[in-house]
């Protein structure tokens, strides 16, 4: 851990942003302590023969209206600058901390009270606190440090007091609790220091924030009082003089504006260290392309709705490119129903998103063939199959509650595919979409078309969905687990609803999922992946009895059957699916699988055609499917 | 725009009682805070060190003057009288008169508190207007992995902006508007022109703040669910973007916006007193400076009460917006 964190350090501090902040920091204290030392001298000489004058080799900064050379000035008003922002951030700090420290130290009514406190302040922008307390304080240093420092207070007391509340909820605090430790040792000796890295950081930011504030109340002239000058007081002693002289007034403002940002940055380097911060990134859509032109494919003489050959789904990763999806190659029939079943991770959602295009940058498709209703997919970019795909693939995605945009009327969620697509006019759009709604079988159309998603159920979103995609005329449905957040009942609703479409229009239907008994219910075909591959491709009729791989296999036997008890716990295959980033060699279930052996730990099978228009990678799919049955008792056995 | 089209529509369906709590919860709130910010006006005066009559009037002033003046301010009332005439007073507007000039302090205001509010609701319709756009672009162009440079050079530039206070960056305007290049007048307010600096100063900084903010609500919501569903629909990006991402994104961003408008009313203080602006940011620093106690209690109560305002502004907005936030208030 110790090593962990001091690496974590080390890196921070190495890069660009930690030496630039670690380098003017340091620039910042080292003039604090020592140019009263070097300057003090020339910054009071006064010299009335040389008043106002611009920056020179001698002046490198002008003179002010006593003719003091001002860049002395601005340097060893570096002293009391740094040190009445520190002082006032110290002040606020305390006070914060106390504060927000209060519903522990003081139990629970004081905290009460501190909080509404802390509430009520913390609405008030921390200036106008400042010049409130500068008031009561009176003008001069000394009140602008109190002023700066109670102004502070709230957001530190706000932030102390989130911060405390977590840690205090930790079970170590509880067992001191009942230890019978006291309330101030345990702040100290267990919630301070659970807190103490992310208080440093805000102190250090709320420093930056002292340091300008006090240039703020000075330039006012309710701060520093001549004789004494910070650099607040500089720059208010210089903008009088812009005209003339502008050095005078651009000298401090530049001087603060590197000390406030000495601190921000320093802060923003520990925060980054520490891990409260992580770069932000940004993640949408990335074209298909096509890969380099090989020797043509096989020619097809008639068009599927859908062909896919050689998929490959590719991610950056740490340097990497890793692929969750490989080698998929499928092919629907108008109005067919193929499911893909796998566990999750297995790649099955993301080869549908593959064939919508709706895969995100920086991931990346690649595909021999990608065809769909006979137009190749994977040139030209979205917009040139927008059209196409608008209006004749309809996706329904598996959690119906994000789904939906929540701040636009369903209805007109619905209209929109058939304005844009179509070009139809906002009322027959309209009218459109009520239809639909109608169709899937939601009450009340017309009412509920104007409403927003939230005041829909779960099951009715998911048939606004399906309503969405039939807005125009698909003639393929991509239905990525379109009932694996819906309860039972509904799901039975949505699942009968799918297939009405599929049997009256002849819509095509790819349906993913993760249950093996809705596949075989609803598909013709099922095709089983692993680890990003197809590992078998069978009727559906032959998926619950004859599969032949022993994933299939492990995967029906893992369905809870009729005679299951119901009580027991679900079956599950034992051991996890392999890391995309770490494909054994091999085949890629061998670590998991009943039937590996040597062949199977050094060589991938192909995925071969099996029993005519079976396809599946096993070398072992000739054994009997006998081997299911210890199989199970073994997975039985390890859950319970 | 798109923001205020979502902004009209209604939520039928959240049920009554849930409008009923938000506004009784939020009514509660801004009435405590009020009455906290009107106490500590009125225990300001008392927390002084010494005689506020005393330090007003000078060292020099005779005792009579001030025992007078101590009596007609009620002064030497016990301190809940003081404090129940002064509610009552500030009830029926009457805030007491300056000590310098003897006029009542809310004509003080009245004269003064139109050019305070014409700045910082110009700044803040400035910073609004170039912030939207400027994060929205920003988070597309990220998204696409294009443009790496710009994405860099407006995160450091905002994050420099953000570093560096109004009142700075209003010296730095004036120094490259008014003194280098003369374009705009740097002081007083006189024709439209006289504008432009001012405001530009206010709104700058917050104007960064908010579009990088924007960008990263934005991103947040181009990795969401109903994003993926509007481009399976194949809408045009634009279309993407600008009506089904950006009112999300500016949800969001609201909520920091309104932190921000705060601070931007307080940041009209300093920046008036750069540009010499005839607001009340001038007249509570000279009031403070001439101990003209009477004035600073009054102009502190009406910073005070913007504040609250604008946050009670921003929380009914994001209501509207969003209906959930109100949910989640009540
Ligand atoms: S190839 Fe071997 S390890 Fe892989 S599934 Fe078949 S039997 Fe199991």
């Amino acid at each position: 851990m110790a090593g962990g964190s001091s690496r974590r350090w080390g890196r921070a501090v190495r890069s660009p942003l930690g030496v630039t902040a670690a380098v003017l920091l340091l620039a910042v204290l080292l003039l604090a302590v020592f140019a009263p030392m070097g300057w003090q001298a020339r910054a009071d000489a006064v010299h009335p023969a040389d008043i106002l004058q611009g920056p020179s080799g001698d002046h490198p900064a002008g003179t002010d209206l006593l003719g003091r050379d001002i860049f002395a000035r601005v340097l060893v008003a570096a002293r009391l600058s740094v040190e009445l922002a520190l002082a006032a951030t110290g002040l606020g700090v305390l006070v914060g901390l106390l504060l927000g420290t209060a519903p522990l130290l003081l139990g629970r009514r004081a905290g009460r009270w501190a909080g509404a406190l802390v509430n009520v302040a913390v609405a008030f922008p921390s200036l106008l606190l400042a010049l409130f307390f500068a008031v009561v304080f009176g003008v001069g240093a000394k009140g602008a440090v109190l002023a700066i420092g109670l102004a502070t207070a709230p957001a530190f007391a706000r932030l102390t007091q989130t911060m405390a509340a977590t840690v205090a909820g930790r079970d170590f605090i509880a067992a001191a609790r009942i230890a019978g430790v006291g309330r101030v040792r345990i702040l100290l000796r267990h919630v301070l220091p659970n807190i103490a890295e992310p208080l440093v950081v805000a102190a250090t930011m709320a420093a930056g924030s002292a340091l300008l504030a006090f240039a703020g109340l000075s330039f006012l002239g309710l701060g520093v009082q001549a004789p004494g000058y910070d650099w607040g007081r500089l720059l208010g002693e210089g903008l009088a003089q812009i005209y003339i002289h502008p050095a005078g007034a651009l000298a401090p403002a530049v001087a603060v504006v590197l000390a406030a940002m000495a601190f921000n940055l320093a802060g923003e380097v520990v925060a980054r260290a520490i891990g409260l911060r992580s770069a932000e990134s940004g993640t949408p859509a990335g074209p298909v392309t096509a890969p380099p032109p090989r020797a043509a494919a096989a020619t097809e003489p008639a068009a599927p709705l859908l062909a896919v050959e050689n998929l490959r789904v590719t991610f950056p990763s740490l340097g990497a490119q890793i692929s969750p999806v490989r080698e998929v190659s499928l092919r629907l029939r108008p109005g067919e129903a193929v499911g893909i079943v796998g566990e999750s991770g297995s790649g099955k959602s993301l080869t549908a998103l593959a064939i919508a295009q709706l895969v995100a940058a920086p991931g990346r498709v690649d595909a021999d063939r990608l065809e769909f209703l006979g137009a190749d997919l994977r040139g030209g970019g979205a917009a040139a199959h927008r059209r196409l795909l608008g209006t004749s693939l309809a996706m329904v995605f598996q959690d119906p509650m994000t789904s939906l945009n929540p701040t636009h009327r369903v209805g007109h969620q619905l209209a929109e595919v058939v304005r844009r697509h179509q070009g139809a006019d906002r009322r027959s759009a309209w009218a459109r979409a009520v239809d639909r709604l109608h169709a899937v079988r939601i009450p009340a159309a017309a009412r509920r078309a104007r409403q927003l998603p939230h005041e829909f159920s779960g099951g009715m979103r998911q048939r606004a969905m399906i309503g969405m995609g039939l807005m125009a005329s698909p003639a393929l449905i991509i239905a990525d687990e379109p009932t694996t957040a819906l309860d039972v009942t509904v799901q039975r609703e949505v699942l009968r609803l799918l297939e009405n479409i599929r049997t009256a229009d002849s819509v095509g239907l790819l349906f993913i999922s993760h249950d093996v008994t809705v596949v075989a219910q609803v598909c013709e075909r099922v095709l089983v992946m692993y680890a990003g591959r197809i590992v078998e491709d069978l009727p559906s009729g032959a998926l619950l009895q004859d599969a032949r791989h022993p994933y299939t296999r492990a995967l029906v036997a893992a369905v809870p059957g009729m005679e299951t008890d119901r009580d027991r716990p679900l079956a599950v295959i034992p051991g996890r699916p392999p890391d995309p980033a770490r494909l054994p060699s091999g085949c890629a279930f061998a670590p998991r699988c009943p039937l590996a052996t040597e062949v199977c730990r050094e060589q991938d099978p192909p995925l071969a055609a099996y029993d005519g228009d079976r396809r599946v990678a096993c070398h072992h799919a000739d054994l009997a499917p006998v081997a299911v049955a210890p199989y199970r008792t073994t997975a039985g056995r390890d859950e319970s | 725009m798109t923001a205020l089209a979502v902004g009209t529509r209604r939520s039928s369906g959240l049920g009554d009682n849930v409008w009923v709590r938000f506004a009784v919860r939020r009514t509660g709130r801004l009435l405590l805070s009020l009455w906290v910010l009107v106490t500590a006006a009125f225990l300001m005066i008392h927390a002084l060190p010494g005689d506020p009559v005393r330090a007003a009037l000078g060292p020099t002033a005779p005792l009579e003057l001030v025992q007078q003046r101590r009596t007609a301010m009620g002064l030497d009332d016990p301190l809940w009288l003081q404090y129940a005439h002064y509610l009552g007073n500030l009830l029926s507007g009457d805030m007491g008169s300056s000590m310098t000039t003897g006029l009542p302090v809310s004509e003080i205001i009245g004269a003064r508190m139109g050019a305070t509010v014409e700045l910082a609701v110009l700044a803040f319709a400035v910073a609004v207007i170039v912030s939207v756009p400027l994060g929205t672009l920003m988070a597309v162009l990220a998204g696409d992995g294009r443009r790496r440079a710009g994405d860099w050079m407006f995160t450091s530039t905002s994050v420099v902006l953000a570093t560096i206070p109004e009142f700075l960056v209003a010296v730095c305007l004036v120094f490259v508007f008014g003194v280098q290049l003369g374009w705009a007048p740097v002081a007083g307010r006189s024709g439209p022109g006289s504008y432009v600096l001012p405001v530009l100063a206010l709104a700058l900084g917050p104007a960064f703040v908010l579009a990088r903010l924007v960008r990263v609500e934005m991103l947040a919501v181009l990795q969401t669910d109903y994003i993926r569903t509007a481009r399976a629909k194949r809408l045009p990006p634009r279309v993407v973007y600008l009506r089904h991402a950006l009112p999300n994104a500016v949800t969001a961003g609201l909520t920091m916006g309104g932190l921000m408008l705060g601070a931007l009313v307080a940041g009209t203080v300093l920046v008036e007193n750069v540009f010499a602006w005839p607001g009340l940011g001038g007249t509570i620093v000279s009031s403070i400076l001439a101990k003209d106690y009477p004035t600073v209690q009054g102009v502190v109560l009406v910073y005070g009460v913007g504040v609250l305002l604008v946050n009670l502004a921003v929380d009914v907005a994001l209501a509207l917006l969003d209906p959930r936030s109100a949910i989640r208030e009540s």
